[in-house]
């Protein structure tokens, strides 16, 4: 009995509930008339999709900063690299890469600029990023409008200016990675391109953690006051993981749109956040410790609720009640992590 | 007179354990009405925690309670609170003030038990509505400070006052509950000015007539003589002399105070036996301040010998932990350091992690260690960012990979060497015993293979078997590779154990420094802030 008890916590309960209930919805799912082999597509079209947004967690967890609350601050460099790739006007694959390479200055500035602030208020970041995530998204809703797009595929058709509140990427990046290298059987399609695309950003985060200044960037996480006394400067560590996390945040959402098909602009990125700090949490990180494994099985377990709750409750009960059973789970994880902060599973 | 012989407080085998570790062994002493005793030893003689046991503080239920028994006047008790002890007429005047700075010192003598008058609305609400009858509050403030002897302004605002007279008020309180008998003073004259210190002499010595006994608990042993009729010396949880004030001296006090033995320079322990030390100088400290809280350093010149262990020793308070704390940039400080003639730029722990210093902080848990890490990063961690040690390059440097080898080998290297118990080297550093995780704080340092090593309190918190290795292990490490180190440690004995030479700090100044193995009330006479010639 002991045994189970330490295994069920060395795992993590809650981990452990929302996986015996993803399973359960898996094995009732052909009883309510559920073709399994969609559902899973579905599960992993949604990882793919959303993994690397919940990678962009990590850095910042890996230095001290906290949830990376401020993740709409991500998503709008990610926003600003793929209007601007629209604006250029290239069709194709070549729009994703100019996607990404255009939306690398603007996280690299908006990430420094975070990172110094949630340097001035060390004990609250996670307060304070939710609410530069709140008030940047407000301010860039003005600014949408304001900046001088040309491209009629993405400004209001009755005026000629400002930005659509949704924007298609038919003929630009549209389903970009998740049409590569896709492997079908039966109902059961599985896209490699972006689980690839997400492996490759889970590498290099991997690797860094691995070198010397990925090491010194877990110190400071672990313990400041003993980084500070190994030489090693604090505030520069978690600068560079706020960068990095805010990049990746672009990067996440631009894979995001390709799989989804639309760009939000506007109030779009306003709770991006919470799906994001909500899988890593069920992934078994907490607020200081998480790992790439944390990444992948959280980003599994929450799509994988949320994917397979509609469907299969619904054809059930017939009634919508997978988006109360979202909310809950994504903010009572969140609750629920905030309240311990320790016992970290790697 | 007659009221003089009767015993007030009798404390009979009391002793006391925090979590197996004994820090009250067999303590017994009679305290007499009107009695001034006078309480000395070093920190963690033992003294705050009888005084919490006879206060009945709740750190000691929660901990298991203590053995032995306290009498107040023949009858046992046994005080669950703090509550309890005023009640039986114990009060006590901590070092730290408690008072409110925006009311007179009328209010705080009196406050929570002001004199109430009864009002129309009292009758209706109850007494939450009576009002404080002023004038009456006045008096009885007036009466306690008259008791008191002192001069004190009643309607003067705590937050104007000297210090001096915040201590008064405090103490006017609690001799202003009546039922007052017993007052125990914790180094009221730490914070005063010497006209102060003199004045508070006096009060006590006026309470002492009106038959209100005193336990006076201080480091200024002067003061023990000028108004003590009985002396109890304590160490390491006993006491170990009971003496007569009048029949005795500082420098008997000083020298029970910190010597297990009475050492005189003949039988000093042989591992500490003179050695030449070299004359050259290898870090010179001149002027040096450290705002450190707690741990002030005011202005501190020292020069450090090459391969040398110096010793800092001093009473806790006095600035000797600002020293390192302040050299290794942990803590604002100014000054001028220089390590073999080059200067060391302050406030910047990479400059002096760069030029071959190395720090064991005293709070090994905060700033020692990486808890939530394995040991293997916890000894490796700033040899490989400062040196670039235990890391492969790739792509010409560009990347500095984690070598795990070296990593496990250095670990295990020193996991044997130290004789660290631990499952692995890839254990929690949360998970080790205070001696294991010192040494992992060694090891951590060792691995940096500095050239000079500040090692601060060592001992502090481990069990006596753990503190001989460490001790072993610096005193090896210093013969073997000539690192010089510099000790800091607030037991003397210690110190004495393992140093060449020892410095003393007082006041956040060195008040002296002397060769190890001069006899220990030396140390002590320099410790309470004497120097030689006044206390001969």
């Amino acid at each position: 009995m002991e045994k189970v008890m330490s295994a069920i916590k060395s795992f993590g309960l809650p981990r452990l509930i929302i996986s015996l209930f993803l399973l359960v919805l898996f094995i009732i799912a052909p009883f309510a008339g559920i073709n399994v082999g969609a559902s899973i597509t579905d599960v992993l079209g949604r990882f793919g999709q959303n993994a690397i947004m919940v990678l962009a967690m990590v850095p910042m967890i890996h230095s001290g900063c906290g949830l990376n609350f401020g993740l709409p601050l991500g998503i709008i460099s990610g926003l600003l690299g793929a209007t601007l790739a629209i604006e250029t006007g290239i069709p194709g694959p070549v729009s994703f890469l100019l996607a990404i390479l255009y939306s690398t200055p603007f996280a690299i500035i908006f990430g420094w600029g975070y990172g110094k602030l949630l340097n001035r208020v060390k004990g609250s970041e996670m307060m304070i990023a939710t609410y530069v995530g709140f008030s940047s998204v407000a301010f860039m809703s003005i600014m949408w409008l304001i900046l001088p797009f040309k491209s009629p595929t993405m400004v209001w058709g009755y005026t000629g200016q400002g930005l659509r509140t949704t924007i298609a990427t038919d003929g630009f990046y549209h389903h970009i990675l998740r049409e590569a290298f896709v492997l079908r059987i039966g109902s059961l399609s599985i896209s490699f391109g972006e689980i690839l695309f997400f492996a490759i950003f889970a590498f290099i985060i991997w690797a860094f953690l691995h070198t010397k200044t990925g090491t010194a960037m877990t110190a400071v996480g672990s313990n400041a006051v003993f980084a500070r006394a190994s030489g090693i400067n604090i505030d520069k560590q978690r600068t560079l993981s706020v960068i990095m996390s805010t990049w990746l945040g672009a990067l996440g959402i631009l894979c995001y749109q390709q799989g989804y098909g639309f760009i939000q602009l506007y109030q779009g990125p306003m709770y991006m956040a919470m799906p994001a700090v909500s899988a890593i949490l069920i992934g078994g990180a907490t607020v200081n410790k998480a790992s790439i494994t944390n990444v992948i099985i959280g980003t599994i377990l929450y799509q994988g609720i949320v994917s397979m709750t509609p469907s299969v409750m619904n054809s059930l009960i017939h009634t919508d009640m997978s988006e109360v059973l979202r909310i809950i789970v994504s903010n009572g994880m969140i609750l629920y992590a905030l309240t311990r902060k320790t016992g970290a599973s790697r | 007179m007659s009221e003089m012989t009767k015993t007030l407080l009798e404390m009979q085998n009391v002793s006391k354990e925090y979590n197996g570790n004994p820090v009250l062994k067999d303590v017994n002493f009679t305290l007499k009405q009107g009695e001034v005793l006078g309480l000395v030893g070093e920190n963690g003689a033992g003294k705050s925690t009888l005084m919490n046991i006879l206060f009945g503080m709740d750190v000691i239920q929660q901990t298991g309670g203590y053995g032995g028994k306290v009498l107040i006047d023949g009858k046992e008790v046994k005080f669950a609170s703090p509550l309890d002890a005023l009640k039986a007429g114990i009060g006590m005047v901590h070092q730290e003030f408690s008072l409110l700075p925006g009311f007179t010192a009328a209010e705080n003598i009196l406050l929570n038990r002001e004199p109430q008058n009864k009002s129309v609305l009292s009758l209706v609400f109850g007494d939450r509505a009576k009002t404080i009858d002023r004038k009456e509050l006045q008096k009885e403030a007036i009466d306690a400070i008259t008791k008191l002897g002192v001069e004190l302004d009643p309607d003067m605002l705590v937050s104007e006052m000297p210090v001096g007279h915040k201590q008064f008020t405090e103490i006017s309180r609690e001799i202003s509950k009546s039922a007052i008998r017993l007052l125990v003073l914790d180094e009221p004259t730490a914070v005063l000015t010497e006209k102060e210190a003199e004045m508070l002499l006096k009060a006590i010595r006026n309470l002492s007539n009106q038959g209100i006994s005193v336990i006076f608990i201080t480091h200024r042993l002067q003061e023990i003589l000028d108004v003590c009729s009985k002396v109890i010396v304590m160490r390491d949880g006993r006491i170990v002399k009971e003496l007569d004030a009048q029949a005795t001296s500082i420098q008997e006090m000083a020298k029970l105070m910190v010597g297990r033995e009475v050492n005189t320079s003949g039988n000093h322990s042989e591992a500490t036996a003179r050695r030449a030390i070299s004359e050259k100088t290898v870090l010179s400290v001149r002027n040096l301040w450290v705002d450190m809280p707690g741990e002030t350093v005011r202005d501190v010149n020292l020069d450090i010998r090459e391969g040398e262990i110096l010793g800092i020793g001093g009473l806790a308070g006095q600035g000797k932990l600002g020293i390192p704390n302040g050299i290794m940039g942990l803590f604002p400080a100014g000054g001028s350091v220089k390590l073999n003639g080059n200067e060391i730029p302050l406030n910047n722990p990479r400059a002096c992690l760069d030029s071959s210093l190395a720090f064991v902080s005293e709070d090994r848990r905060g700033v020692g260690l990486l808890l939530d890490e394995s040991l293997e990063w916890n000894i490796s961690f700033p040899a490989m960012q400062i040196q670039n040690k235990f890391l492969k390059n790739y792509l010409g440097g560009l990347i500095k990979w984690r070598d795990q080898d070296a990593i496990k080998e250095v670990t295990e290297k020193y996991i044997g060497q130290l004789q660290i118990k631990c499952t692995s080297s890839l254990q929690k550093a949360k998970e080790l015993s205070g001696g294991n995780q010192q040494k992992i704080c060694l090891a951590k340092a060792f691995a940096l293979e500095p050239k000079l090593l500040f090692v601060s309190e060592p001992t502090r918190g481990i069990d006596i078997g753990a503190k001989s290795l460490v001790l072993q292990a610096l005193r090896e490490y210093n013969r073997e590779n000539g690192v010089t180190i510099v000790m800091i440690s607030s037991e003397l004995e210690e110190l004495r154990q393992i140093c060449d030479r020892i410095a003393i700090i007082t006041d956040g100044a060195v008040s002296g420094i002397l060769p190890a193995e001069r006899p220990s009330e030396d140390f002590g006479i320099l410790m309470v802030g004497k120097s030689k010639k006044e206390a001969m």
